[in-house]
C-alpha cells in the first residue's frame, strides 16, 4: 500500500513536471466546447430530446476524454515505461505488476476527472449548463467507463511489442472512434446506417450511458451499456495481467 | 551446499533460438566474498546474473540463492538482494531523493537512504532530476537503489562501464566497503584489470562456458607465465635463439616483434644480457608481470576485445 501511494505520487509529479503531456487532453475538448457552443448555444431543443446542445456535448466530450486518456495516455505511459527500462528496474524489486497498473490507473483517472471538471465549469459559466441526473450514478458510470477504456490501453501496450506500435495502434483506434461514436459529432446528426454500425464501438456505449445519466435516466435504462462496459473491463483487465511484460 | 554458500548454480543452460548464451555453467559463491564473472561482450555474463536474480527464465539446470529458487520464490528472494542492472532507466523528471524514497517504500525492511546518499557522494544531487545527472552519477544512483534494502547479496552488472578511470577507482572502493559490511558481492565486468584488482574469486566465461574459476593470483599462476617480455629487433632477418635461457616457457616471433613468456624472477635481466652478449640490437623493450588478460589469452588464444 505504501509503495502504491508513493508510486502514484511520483506519477503525479511526472505529470505536472511535464505539463505539455496533459495539455491536449484538457484543452482540446474545451476548444470544441467553445467552437460548437458559439455556433449552437444551449437553447433547449426537441432535436436533443428537450435539452440544449451543451447539455449533450459535456457528457459526450467527457466520453471523448475517457477515450483519449484510456487509449492514448495509458498506452503512452505504460509502453514507454517498458521501453525505456523503468519497468525493468522495478522488476528487480518485490513490487508487483498490479501495483504498477493501479498507480497508472489512478493517475490517469485523475487526469480524466480534471478534464471533465474543466468542461463542466466552462459549460456552466459560458452556457448555463444544466445537470438533470444523479451525481452518484453519474460518478459510478464515469468510473466504469474510464476503467473499461484504461484496460483497453493496457492490453494494447501489453500485446504490441514496441511503444511506437502501441501508439500507432491506439491512435488508429481512437480517431475513427471519437467521430463515429457520437463523442464529438452528436449522434443525432449521424446518418442512420452509422448509428447502427457504431454499436460495435465501445465508445458509443460510453457516450450513450453518460448522456443518458446526465439528463436523468436511471441505470435500468442503460443495462445494455453497463453490461458491455463491465464485461469489457473484466476481460481486458484479465488479458492485461496475462500479457504483462517487464521488458 | 557448504554452509557458507549463498549462491549455487548447477548445469545452467539458456539459449536464444540456436544461440547458446549460457551453456552448462556451474559454480558457487560463498558468503562475504567479492565474486566476479569476467569475459568479453556477449560471453553470457548478463544472462547468467539475471537468471540468478530471477529476472530471466532459463532452460535447464538449477539455481539456489540464499535457499530460494529465484524462478519460483522471487517474492521471497527479491527483498534480500540488491540489483544493479547493466541497462536501466528511471523517469526523466524524478528527483534523486524521490527515487530513493520510492524504492525504499517497496521493501518490507529498508535502511536510511540518506546515509547511502552520503556514502555515494550524491548528497548535493538529492534534488536533481534523473535526466540531469552525469553517467557516473546515474551509475551511483543505481547502486544506491540496489542498497536501500540493506541486501545480503549485491549484484552489480558492469558497474564501471562508461566511467572514467577515477570514477572507476572510486567505485572499486565502494564495492570493497560493501564487503567490509559483510555483504556478498557478485559482479560482472569485461575489464580483466577490474576483476583482478577487485575480486576475491573470478570466473572467466567465454561463449557461454566457464573456462576457469579461482582467485586471480591462482589463475595467473596456473594458466599463465609470471612474466611477459616484448621487444622489436632493429635489424631484419637476424636469428635469435633464446632456447638456453632458464625459465623461459614460450617464444613467439611475428616479423621483428618478439614476445616471450617465462616464470623466472630475473627473466628480464637474462634476456637483456643475452641480447647484449650476442650484439643483437633491439628497441621498444617492454616487460610486465602477467595479468588475467594473459590468462584469457592463454585459455582462448584470443585477446579480450573491449
Ligand atoms: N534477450 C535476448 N534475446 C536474444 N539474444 C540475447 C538476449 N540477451 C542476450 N542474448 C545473446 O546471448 C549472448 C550472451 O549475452 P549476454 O548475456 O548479454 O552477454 P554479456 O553480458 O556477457 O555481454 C549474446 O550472444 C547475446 O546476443
Ligand atoms: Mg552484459
Amino acid at each position: 500500500m505504501k509503495s502504491l501511494w508513493k508510486l502514484t505520487v511520483i506519477e503525479f509529479k511526472m505529470f505536472y513536471r511535464e505539463p505539455i503531456a496533459m495539455f491536449f487532453t484538457l484543452v482540446f475538448p474545451l476548444m470544441l466546447l467553445f467552437i460548437f457552443g458559439s455556433i449552437y448555444g444551449n437553447e433547449p431543443t426537441p432535436f436533443f430530446g428537450g435539452v440544449g446542445f451543451i447539455d449533450t456535448a459535456v457528457p459526450a466530450y467527457s466520453a471523448m476524454i475517457i477515450a483519449m486518456t484510456g487509449l492514448i495516455s495509458v498506452t503512452l505511459i505504460f509502453s514507454s515505461y517498458r521501453e525505456t527500462g523503468i519497468l525493468r528496474r522495478l522488476h528487480a524489486t518485490p513490487l508487483r505488476p498490479q501495483t504498477i497498473l493501479s498507480a497508472i490507473m489512478i493517475i490517469v483517472f485523475m487526469l480524466t476527472v480534471a478534464g471533465m471538471v474543466i468542461l463542466i465549469i466552462a459549460g456552466k459559466l459560458a452556457y448555463g449548463l444544466k445537470f438533470l441526473g444523479n451525481p452518484l450514478k453519474m460518478t459510478i458510470a464515469f468510473i466504469l467507463s474510464s476503467m473499461s477504456f484504461f484496460s483497453i490501453g493496457f492490453v494494447l501496450s501489453g500485446v504490441l511489442k514496441t511503444a511506437r506500435a502501441a501508439q500507432i495502434a491506439s491512435n488508429a483506434v481512437y480517431f475513427p472512434m471519437i467521430f463515429l461514436s457520437g463523442a464529438t459529432i452528436p449522434r443525432e446528426v449521424l446518418p442512420e446506417h452509422l448509428r447502427t454500425i457504431n454499436q460495435v464501438l465501445p465508445l458509443t456505449h460510453v457516450v450513450n450511458l453518460l448522456r443518458g445519466l446526465w439528463v436523468g435516466n436511471g441505470f435500468t435504462d442503460h443495462i445494455k451499456e453497463i453490461i458491455i462496459l463491465t464485461s469489457m473491463m473484466v476481460i481486458f483487465l484479465v488479458i492485461s495481467f496475462l500479457t504483462f511484460r517487464w521488458d | 551446499m557448504k554452509n557458507n554458500t549463498v549462491i549455487k548454480v548447477e548445469g545452467l543452460k539458456k539459449s536464444y533460438g540456436s544461440n547458446k548464451a549460457v551453456d552448462d555453467v556451474s559454480f558457487e559463491v560463498s558468503h562475504g566474498e567479492i565474486f566476479g564473472m569476467v569475459g568479453p561482450n556477449g560471453a553470457g555474463k548478463t544472462t547468467t546474473i539475471e537468471c540468478i536474480e530471477g529476472l530471466r527464465k532459463f532452460d535447464e539446470g538449477s539455481i539456489d540463492v540464499l535457499g530460494y529458487d529465484p524462478q519460483k520464490e522471487g517474492s521471497k528472494l527479491k527483498p534480500v538482494i540488491g540489483i544493479q542492472l547493466q541497462q536501466s532507466q528511471l523517469q526523466e523528471h524524478i528527483r534523486v531523493w524521490e527515487a530513493l524514497d520510492l524504492y525504499s517504500s517497496i521493501y518490507p525492511k529498508s535502511t536510511d537512504w540518506n546515509i547511502i546518499l552520503e556514502q555515494l557522494g550524491l548528497t548535493e544531487k538529492r534534488n536533481e532530476y534523473f535526466s540531469k545527472l552525469s553517467g557516473g552519477q546515474k551509475q551511483r544512483l543505481f547502486i544506491a537503489l540496489s542498497l536501500v534494502n540493506d541486501p545480503e547479496i549485491v549484484f552489480l552488472d558492469e558497474l564501471t562501464t562508461g566511467l572514467d578511470p577515477q570514477a572507476r577507482r572510486a567505485m572499486w572502493n565502494l564495492v570493497r566497503s560493501m564487503k567490509d559490511k559483510g555483504k556478498t558481492v557478485y559482479l560482472t565486468t569485461h575489464f580483466m584489470e577490474e576483476a583482478e584488482k577487485l575480486c576475491d574469486r573470478v570466473a572467466i566465461i567465454d561463449h557461454g562456458k566457464i573456462i576457469a574459476i579461482d582467485t586471480p593470483s591462482e589463475l595467473i599462476r596456473k594458466y599463465s607465465h609470471n612474466e611477459r617480455i616484448e621487444f622489436t629487433l632493429v635489424d631484419d632477418n637476424i636469428d635469435v635463439d633464446l632456447g638456453g635461457i632458464e625459465g623461459l616457457t614460450s617464444f613467439d616471433r611475428t616479423d621483428n616483434r618478439i614476445i616471450i613468456y617465462g616464470n623466472s624472477a630475473d627473466l628480464t635481466q637474462k634476456v637483456v644480457n643475452h641480447l647484449t652478449e650476442k650484439k643483437i640490437a633491439f628497441s621498444d623493450f617492454r616487460s610486465e608481470k602477467s595479468t588475467l588478460e594473459d590468462v584469457f589469452l592463454k585459455l582462448t588464444g584470443r585477446e579480450m576485445r573491449d
